[in-house]
């Protein structure tokens, strides 16, 4: 299996971003995923800037995937697709239907936000031009192995491995609202926020975190415990979303666990400090995506 | 603009149908539908009654099957296509691109409408839909602003239904995990939002306390009206006071809109609601049967009518209702 990293979540700063993918360079992933797939109001980079990264990238070895926006809203999210569909240099990843008419046959990745959860669905973007698809975080590993045995050829399937959920998407900012602002005069409150702005209940316990537009878990969903089963199910990849501070060590841990270097028991022992809000792996075995096996992730007792 | 009404249960469709709907929206009593609730909804012979009834007094009926089958469950996803297409349904509203490119293909006579779980927001992926489908009209995604919607509505080959009023999903449809995250069961794969079996109310000390799958998703003091605890809902905080830090408790309402919505090429306006009682329905349907009767003769003297915003306010969640993503300012 090899690592991909996830585009960028957050909004830092373009200097930030840079000197991070200068690091990624170095990483052992071989995917990197590029772009900003979250918030258009984001301009960190310029699509030339983007394009200058990618083949930055490119040339230290790594396959680079441009990625799209997840929610389209105005024309221009058109038009910032339609520039990355055609930037004739790098594969693409779909995470909207409009990616899928802008690319009219090239190949492609369908990204999380692709809803790909039947095999009738991937046969039908296998006949598209689809490389790779990403299995949407809520299913499980049993449905997981389904897919597997059935997978048209030559597709290879992806599976997010570490990080907060993307678990929903608005119109609405709620980076903005938590300052009293709306969002056209958002006076671009993410930027204060690498990591997100994180929510508890009313009892104290992390629960979600806000980024701009969407809305991710407080918990860390991560599978590195499930590596030897994920390489029995023929598994290609495994995405890991960046975070702001530990993405280094997080890496280390995944290729530690997958060179065997390491057991999956160690590798997810070297996560928990990383992640002071919890680890979860609820999905994996068809439960709650925030319950845990492997950490001290907040119990729940439904 | 035609008014599409939701049908929980035959006497919800028979109070649609009286009551003035153009058209009606059901789903069979499973999870191939994303109002998968106990009790709710229709056996193929129930169905049967309310086509018919439907039929005879010139409404149609367009029938939901909008969660995403996983593997193991396809057999009945496309059992449902079939069946209803042997019922002689006038639509199926999907979201999932297999069931798609299986009914476009198995049913091409049947007219297929894109459900608001796809969250397809752009011209673009609408053009894709009716491209590779033969989609013909698309429920847009409660994000778009009326301007938005306007754009899409004139660039989109298909015809384009927006919701009018009812309980408001405030994330983007069939891209929101927030309820599985908490309960294992989400509107794509099992058609429940915070299904009730998960639901707990406590009485503490600090208030009356309501739980999802053991989340605390908020506490209501004394006086205080509590919610049924959907998760965008609920009351967090990030180091001060607890707050609506997604949405308050609040209902969409477009009656205000109606003209304009009219203007810019909208075919049809859905109410929300396969959940709510016949009475309910009935009237709902019979506010915005008025209110689009009037709309349509005089569309420039048109004002929502007192008795209709009191009649809607009453039947809202919380007593408020908000134009969400199609007012900028709700942004």
């Amino acid at each position: 299996m090899r690592l991909a990293l996830g585009p960028v979540p957050y909004y830092w700063p373009g200097e930030a971003l840079l000197e991070f993918y200068e690091a990624v360079a170095r990483w052992p992933v071989h995917t990197v995923y590029l772009g900003e797939v979250v918030c258009p109001k984001r301009r960190h980079l310029r699509f030339a800037e983007w394009l200058e990264l990618a083949r930055r990238l490119a040339s230290a070895g790594k396959e680079v995937v441009l990625s799209t926006a997840t929610i389209l809203e105005a024309d221009a999210d058109w038009r910032a697709i339609e520039r990355i569909c055609g930037n004739g240099e790098f594969l693409v990843e779909a995470n909207d239907a409009a990616a899928l008419h802008a690319l009219r046959g090239r190949p492609f990745v369908a990204g999380p936000g692709m809803n790909v959860y039947n095999g009738q669905a991937l046969a039908f973007l296998a006949g598209l031009g689809l490389r790779r698809w990403v299995m949407p975080f809520e299913l499980s590993g049993e449905t997981l192995a389904a897919f597997q045995a059935g997978r048209p050829a030559a597709i290879e399937t992806e599976v997010f491995a570490f990080g907060r959920l993307p678990l929903a998407q608005s119109a609405r900012c709620f980076t903005a609202r938590a300052h009293g602002l709306p969002k056209d005069d958002c006076q671009l409150k993410c930027l204060e926020y690498p990591d997100g702005l994180a929510l508890q209940t009313q009892d104290d316990s992390p629960f979600l975190v806000l980024n701009g537009v969407q809305v991710q878990s407080a918990q860390i969903y991560q599978l590195l415990g499930q590596v030897p089963e994920l390489e029995r199910l023929g598994v290609d990849s495994l995405r890991i979303a960046p975070v702001h501070r530990h993405t280094e060590a997080v890496v280390a841990a995944f290729a530690a666990v997958l060179a065997g270097e390491e057991t999956p028991e160690a590798g997810v022992a070297r996560l928990l400090p990383l992640a002071p809000l919890g680890l979860a792996d609820g999905y994996w075995r068809g439960e709650p995506g925030l319950r845990s096996q492997s950490s001290k992730a907040r119990p729940t007792s439904a | 603009m035609e008014l599409v009404c939701p049908a929980g249960n035959l006497p919800s469709l028979k109070a649609a149908v009286d009551n003035g709907a153009d058209a009606v929206y059901f789903g069979f009593r499973d999870d191939t539908n994303a109002r998968h609730f106990p009790g709710l909804n229709f056996t193929p012979d129930n169905a049967h009654e309310g086509i018919r009834y439907a039929h005879s007094r010139g409404v149609r009926v367009f029938l939901a099957i909008n969660t995403y089958p996983q593997p193991a469950g396809w057999a009945r996803w496309q059992g449902a296509v079939d069946r209803g297409a042997e019922l002689g349904v006038d639509a199926l509203i999907l979201a999932d691109m297999g069931l798609l490119a299986y009914a476009s293909r198995r049913w091409p006579e049947l007219a297929l409408h894109l459900s608001v779980q796809a969250s397809a927001s752009s011209h673009a992926a609408l053009a894709f839909y009716h491209e590779h489908f033969g989609v013909r009209r698309a429920v847009l995604p409660r994000v778009l602003s009326v301007e938005q919607v306007q754009t899409v509505a004139e660039k989109s080959p298909t015809q384009v239904e927006v919701f009018g009023f009812g309980s408001l999903c405030i994330m983007a449809e069939g891209r929101c995990m927030l309820s599985s995250y908490c309960t294992g069961q989400s509107p794509n794969t099992c058609g429940a939002c915070s299904p009730a079996e998960h639901v707990r109310w406590d009485e503490s000390p600090a208030g009356l306390e309501v739980r999802l799958g053991g989340v605390l998703i908020d506490r209501y003091g004394a006086g205080e009206h509590a919610g049924y605890p959907v998760i965008c809902k609920g009351r967090y905080h990030s180091g001060g006071s607890p707050y609506y830090a997604l949405e308050e408790p609040t209902s969409l309402n477009t009656l205000d809109l109606l003209p304009r919505l009219q203007e810019i090429g909208v075919t049809a306006i859905k109410i929300e609601g396969r959940q709510r009682s016949p009475a309910y329905v009935a009237r709902v349907t019979r506010v915005w049967r008025e209110a689009m009767d009037a709309c349509q003769r005089s569309p420039q003297t048109y004002r929502p009518r007192p008795d209709w915003v009191t009649a809607l306010r009453a039947l809202s969640e919380g007593s408020q209702t908000t134009l969400g993503a199609y007012d900028r300012q709700w942004r």
